[in-house]
């Protein structure tokens, strides 16, 4: 059985890996001089041109891109190819109600499903499999990376997208799925449906690909138990490609980074510096192969750590820990980015105040959302059907804005703390 | 006529809530003369009249309180068996549309108030009149 999807590269030398990078890292520095006047800009800003960038060791001296950068600059701002060169758009919420919008050549989509089928095989994955793909398919890049992966690896792909729990199971059993791809928390529901129907014997699953959202060890070893599969991590972002940026091979410690294509960096959130191997910081990602989209040291929010300890699995590209909070305060929730921000400006706008609190838990393995707000004078009636219809509003204004339902609670005026910290207007209940 | 005002408060579903606005208007010396509860599942709507409402209305807001003042008409029905039901008849078939209600009680007199709010004040009082149905005054209620 095959091991690697591409041998040659998942478990080339360090001293290959980091000839390939070097080599690739000049020459997309020079493609965004050359191509994003916005990176540009940055550049010149530190005094920086191409030359100065000779290979990995001197990535540090690059600026950073946030996600602010990719809100001032949306949508075409930080394109490293003209438009007609460009097939795809893939995109996921921003900060502030602006959607991140990236964008894909042919070679882009190519390299990116590359890296989805290494995945796939990392997880046994062969063209004997039939892959049941149950991340949504459109907008968000769960649905076409795995797609798109699978199709490579060449299994028979099921693509299902989210939701409709009996037409999942169906495929699963009529179809006998035996490798799965969607959120951890629709793992474990799917998981609890099979048992409440005795389908058990009828399920032919060995591995599941579970990602976009945080995971625990615990979570992990109900789902594998009660599926009778192995379990693996998947980690990506829109920003710098999609799902298989960095995915879990069969050691299950850790995601191996494909490093042909990112290099990874650790920084320390609040100074910028980078962090010596093992300790833990904000990771940083920088695109060396990508064309469209060609971000550099983009900061992912994300804090974990890497590793580059010898695998058992026998890749070379390092490894980082499941992420274990953020450096901002988005929230995922549902698979969904989340940011307090854009709660913040639906309910100014509805006339609440910018005083709210935000409740994340999670009920039979689903995320629960809900908002508290207090009442003003502006919105308060006498009648209670129209505090109801004002409710609805705000309900459909929110659901507008994040793509996900947000349970609404009213509550009396100053009941909720004033505070500066996102502590107190965050509360995740969510045992992870 | 001057009108009779009512005030209306937002309440939150929980234990106690009510008891600290009706300590808020003791405490201020108000005397309620009606009150009634509108309820969801999360929050409710009080509604008062207070003997004096502009009092009330000012301790309310220092509290911190969100309400409203809304004008209602408090009719004097007919204090008798079927008194309200023939009052009702009477505004069903001038297609009067009731929003709430609810009674009044004063200690006044032996009359029997009910306090209306409809859509349409206009073409309530005119079937009201029409009928020779009495409202009450802001006098006859102990209110100022
Ligand atoms: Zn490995």
């Amino acid at each position: 059985m095959k091991r690697y999807y591409q041998p040659e590269i998942e478990t080339a030398s360090r001293e290959q890996i980091l000839a390939w990078q070097n080599e690739r890292l000049v020459k997309q520095v020079h493609h965004v001089w050359e191509n994003v006047p916005y990176y540009r800009k940055k550049m010149e800003e530190k005094g920086l041109t191409p030359e100065d960038i000779k290979g990995v060791a001197d990535l540090h001296k690059l600026p950073f891109l946030t996600k602010d950068d990719l809100r001032e600059a949306y949508p075409y701002g930080l394109m490293g190819k003209p438009l007609k060169d460009c097939v795809r758009i893939q995109s996921t919420s921003g900060t502030t109600g602006k959607r991140v919008v990236a964008f894909y050549t042919q070679k882009d989509i190519d390299l990116w499903e590359d890296c989805c089928a290494r995945a796939i095989v990392a997880v046994g994955g062969t063209e004997e499999d039939v892959c049941q793909v149950c991340y949504g398919y459109g907008l968000f890049t769960g649905g076409p990376g795995l797609n798109g992966g699978s199709h490579k690896v060449g299994c028979l792909t099921l693509p299902m997208s989210s939701g409709n729990t009996d037409r999942q199971l169906q495929f699963m059993t009529d179809l006998e799925a035996t490798i799965i791809c969607c959120t951890p928390s629709y793992a474990a529901y799917l998981a609890e449906s099979i048992h409440e129907r005795g389908l058990r014997d009828q399920i032919k699953l060995k591995a599941g690909i579970f990602g976009a959202e945080a995971w625990s060890e615990e979570m992990r070893r109900d789902v594998e138990k009660s599926l009778g599969i192995r379990a693996y991590d998947i980690y990506g972002l829109t920003e710098i490609s999609g799902p298989g940026v960095a995915f879990e091979c069969e050691e299950q410690t850790g995601m191996h980074i494909n490093e042909d294509h990112f290099i990874a960096e650790i920084i320390d959130p609040n100074t910028g510096e980078v962090l010596p191997e093992g300790e833990k910081g904000e990771l940083v990602f920088t695109c060396i192969t990508k064309e469209a989209f060609p971000l550099l040291r983009y900061r992912t929010r994300d804090i974990c750590v890497l590793s580059r300890k010898k695998c058992s699995c026998g890749r070379t590209h390092v490894k980082m820990s499941k992420p274990m909070g953020r450096s901002d305060d988005m929230l995922i929730i549902k698979g969904v980015n989340v940011f307090p921000s854009q709660i913040e400006t639906v309910l100014l706008e509805q006339g609440y105040q910018a005083n709210y609190q935000i409740i994340v838990d999670r009920v039979n393995n689903s995320d629960t959302l809900e908002v508290q707000v207090e009442m003003t004078a502006e919105n308060f009636s006498d009648s209670l059907s129209k505090i109801g219809e004002m409710e609805k509003q705000l309900v459909g204004a929110l659901k507008a804005m994040l793509g996900i339902y947000a349970k609404v609670k009213l509550v009396a005026p100053k009941t909720i703390a004033r505070s500066e910290g996102k502590a107190v207007r965050i509360i995740d209940k969510r045992k992870i | 006529m001057t009108n009779i005002h009512q005030i209306s408060i937002f309440l939150e579903n929980r234990a106690g809530s009510l008891a600290e606005v009706t300590g808020m208007l003791a405490e201020s010396g108000i005397n309620l003369r009606a009150l009634s509860i509108a309820e969801s599942a999360d929050y409710g709507v009080l509604r008062i009249i207070a003997d004096d409402a502009e009092k009330a209305t000012a301790a309310l807001l220092e509290k911190g309180c969100v309400l409203s003042m809304t004008p209602v008409t408090v009719v004097s029905v007919p204090d008798e068996p079927a008194g309200l039901s023939e009052v009702l008849k009477l505004l069903a078939e001038g297609s009067v549309d009731i929003e709430y209600m609810y009674s009044l009680f004063t200690h006044q007199n032996a009359k029997a108030y009910m306090v209306f709010r409809v859509a349409d004040e206009e073409k309530f009082r005119a079937v009201l009149s029409a009928h020779g149905i009495g409202l009450a005054t802001k006098e006859e209620l102990g209110l100022k």
